[in-house]
C-alpha cells in the first residue's frame, strides 16, 4: 500500500501541529502522523478530552486544533514510522498495516525525552520520570493526597510540581541539582531576553510555594520492598530521608534523534543542525522543536510555523518569524548552561546498580567496556526493546560514549510489518 | 456491561485485580494507580511504567492476550485484561 503527500509532518506536538496547519492552509496536501491516540504531544496531552478544564494552555491547543480541523490535513494517530526505504519515502505502521508514504517535504517534530541517570533503586516501581509523572497525571492517574518527591534538573521540575499541586498531590520537595548561582544567572538573562518565561517560572513557583525548592540537591537512592517507600536526598551536602509514594526524577531533556539520524541529518552537540528556515543537512527534510535544541513550547510553535510556511513555498512569511526564532535559540543555550549536570551525579550508581533497564546490565559490567559499541557487544547494554533510548543518554554522561545510532525498524514493530518490508525489497 | 453510565467509568483487570478506569485513561496510568506492575525484568525485578512517552518500554504488558503492548500509548477500554509480562 502506498500514498503520496506534498508534506508529511512526523510528531503532532505543538510544533508539528503548527507546521501542518501552516502548510495545509497554504493549500498543500499534508499528513500529520503521531504514535499517540490524539494530537497534542506531551505538553498538550489529554487536552483533546472534553472533560479537561479550559486553562490558557488548553485554549491555545484548541485554537490550533480548530485550525487543523478546518484544513484538509490528514491526521493519523497511532501511526509509527518504521523506516525510510528510499529517498522521499517513509514506511509507516498504522492500524496493523504497513504503508509507504512518499513526500515532497518532510518535517520532523519528534520532540524530546527525559534524561534518566542511574542511582540505587531507580528501577523500583514508584520511581518515574518528572515529565513521566505529569504524563500519567494527564492520562488519568489520580495523585490526590499522595506524597511526591520531585528531583533532577530543568525547568520542567517546577512546571510538574505546579501541575501535581493543582491536582491535589503533596509535593514534599523539589530537588534541583543545578546551583542557586546558575539559576539566578538564568533569571537575569531571561528578564531581558524572554520575560514571559521568567513569569511562567515565577507563577509555577507561586503555585508551589508550600514546597521547598532546593538547589544543589539530588536523590542519592530510592528504597523499598517491591515498591518505592523512601528516598534519600542530598541537600547542600547533608543527607535526608523522606517517605513518599512517588519519586519523579529526570535530568532535563534530550532530543529524540532516531528518525533524523536514520535519514542522515547532521547532528551537533546532541541536536539536529538546521538553518533559519529549519532545513536540515538532508534535502527536503526540515526539523523543528526540541530536535533542534530543547527550548520548549514557544520555540516549537515558532519553528513549526517557519517550517510549515517554508514547506509550502511561503518563504516571506517564514522569514518574518526569524527575529523571534533567534531569541528562542538563545534560550536553548541559556537552559543548557544553567542545567548542565554536575560531576557528582556520575558517582551515584553503585557497581551493582542497573544501568540498562531492558537487559539488566549493571554498572560493574559496563566498567570493563571502553565504548558504546563494546558495551553492546559484550554486555547487551542498549540492545533491549528501548534500543538504548534510556541507557544511551546515561552512558553518554557517565562515560562520554557516543550512543547515537539508528537503524530500521526505528521502533519495535510487528513481524508482519517487517515481513511486508522484505517482500517489497525482493 | 461493566459500564457506569453516569461517570464514564468501567472496570478493567490488571494482574487479576479489578480496577476502575475512566474514559480517556491510559492503560499505564491504570496500572500505576492500582500499584500494579507491567513486567518482570530479565533478572526478575518488578517494573512499572517509567517515562510515560512511549520511549522506555517499561510499560509493555500483555493486553487482551497480545504481548508487548506499549500501555502508555493505549487507552483503557471496558473489560480489558492486562497481565504483566
Amino acid at each position: 500500500m502506498s500514498e503520496r503527500f506534498d508534506v508529511i509532518v512526523v510528531g503532532a506536538g505543538p510544533g508539528g501541529m503548527a507546521a501542518a496547519v501552516l502548510a495545509a492552509e497554504a493549500g498543500k496536501n499534508v499528513c500529520l502522523l503521531d504514535e499517540n491516540p490524539a494530537p497534542g504531544g506531551q505538553i498538550w496531552r489529554g487536552y483533546e478530552r472534553e472533560s479537561e478544564a479550559l486553562s490558557p494552555h488548553r485554549m491555545e491547543f484548541l485554537r490550533w486544533r480548530r485550525r487543523l480541523s478546518a484544513t484538509g490535513c490528514a491526521v493519523w494517530n497511532e501511526a509509527r514510522v518504521l523506516a525510510a526505504p528510499q529517498r522521499n519515502m517513509l514506511r509507516v505502521e498504522r492500524q496493523s498495516q504497513c504503508i509507504d508514504l512518499s513526500y515532497g517535504k518532510l518535517i520532523l517534530a519528534t520532540g524530546a525525552r527525559e534524561r534518566f541517570l542511574p542511582f540505587p533503586g531507580w528501577t523500583l516501581p514508584g520511581v518515574v520520570g518528572a515529565g513521566g509523572l505529569q504524563s500519567f497525571l494527564k492520562s488519568g492517574l489520580d495523585v490526590r493526597g499522595q506524597r511526591v518527591v520531585l528531583a533532577g534538573s530543568g525547568p520542567l521540575l517546577l512546571a510538574v510540581a505546579a501541575s501535581l499541586t493543582r491536582a491535589g498531590a503533596h509535593v514534599l520537595l523539589i530537588a534541583e541539582q543545578a546551583s542557586r548561582h546558575t539559576l539566578v544567572h538564568l533569571g537575569l538573562h531571561l528578564a531581558k531576553l524572554l520575560p514571559g518565561k521568567l513569569m511562567e517560572g515565577a507563577t509555577c513557583r507561586w503555585q508551589t510555594r508550600k514546597t521547598p525548592y532546593r538547589q544543589d540537591a539530588w536523590v542519592v537512592r530510592a528504597e523499598g520492598r517491591e515498591r518505592l517507600e523512601r528516598v534519600t536526598v542530598r541537600v547542600s551536602g547533608k543527607e535526608e530521608q523522606m517517605e513518599c509514594d512517588w519519586l519523579a526524577c529526570a535530568y532535563h531533556l534530550v532530543p529524540n534523534l532516531e528518525l533524523p539520524l536514520l535519514l542522515g541529518c547532521a547532528v551537533e552537540n546532541g541536536a539536529v543542525v538546521v538553518d533559519e528556515q529549519q532545513r536540515s543537512s538532508v534535502e527536503d527534510v526540515l526539523c523543528i522543536g526540541e530536535l533542534t535544541g530543547v527550548g520548549g513550547l514557544d520555540k516549537a510553535l515558532v519553528e513549526g510555523q517557519i517550517a510549515g510556511n517554508h514547506a509550502a513555498g511561503r518563504t516571506t512569511q517564514a522569514y518574518e518569524l526569524v527575529p523571534e526564532l533567534r531569541k528562542h535559540r538563545q534560550f536553548v543555550h541559556l537552559l543548557e548552561e544553567a542545567f548542565a549536570l554536575r560531576a557528582e551525579l556520575r558517582s551515584l550508581a553503585m557497581p551493582e546498580t542497573i544501568v540498562c533497564r531492558c537487559e539488566d546490565v549493571t554498572r560493574e559490567k559496563l566498567e570493563a567496556c571502553d565504548s558504546w559499541r563494546a558495551a553492546k557487544l559484550h554486555t547487551r547494554c542498549g540492545m533491549g526493546s528501548c534500543q538504548g533510548r534510556i541507557c544511551g543518554a546515561a552512558t553518554e554522561f557517565l562515560y562520554g560514549w557516543d550512543a547515537h545510532s539508528a537503524r530500521p525498524p526505528v521502533m519495535p514493530a510487528r513481524v508482519s510489518s517487517l515481513a511486508g518490508e522484505e517482500e517489497r525489497g525482493s | 456491561m461493566n459500564r457506569d453510565a453516569k461517570s464514564n467509568s468501567f472496570f478493567i483487570t490488571v494482574n487479576g485485580q479489578q480496577v476502575l478506569a475512566k474514559e480517556g485513561m491510559s492503560v499505564a496510568a491504570a496500572i500505576l494507580s492500582a500499584r500494579q506492575i507491567s513486567r518482570k525484568s530479565i533478572s526478575g525485578e518488578p517494573r512499572a511504567p517509567l517515562c510515560g512517552m512511549g520511549i522506555c518500554m517499561e510499560c509493555c504488558a500483555t493486553v487482551n492476550g497480545e504481548q508487548h503492548k506499549r500501555t502508555c500509548q493505549l487507552l483503557c477500554a471496558d473489560g480489558m485484561e492486562i497481565e504483566a509480562q
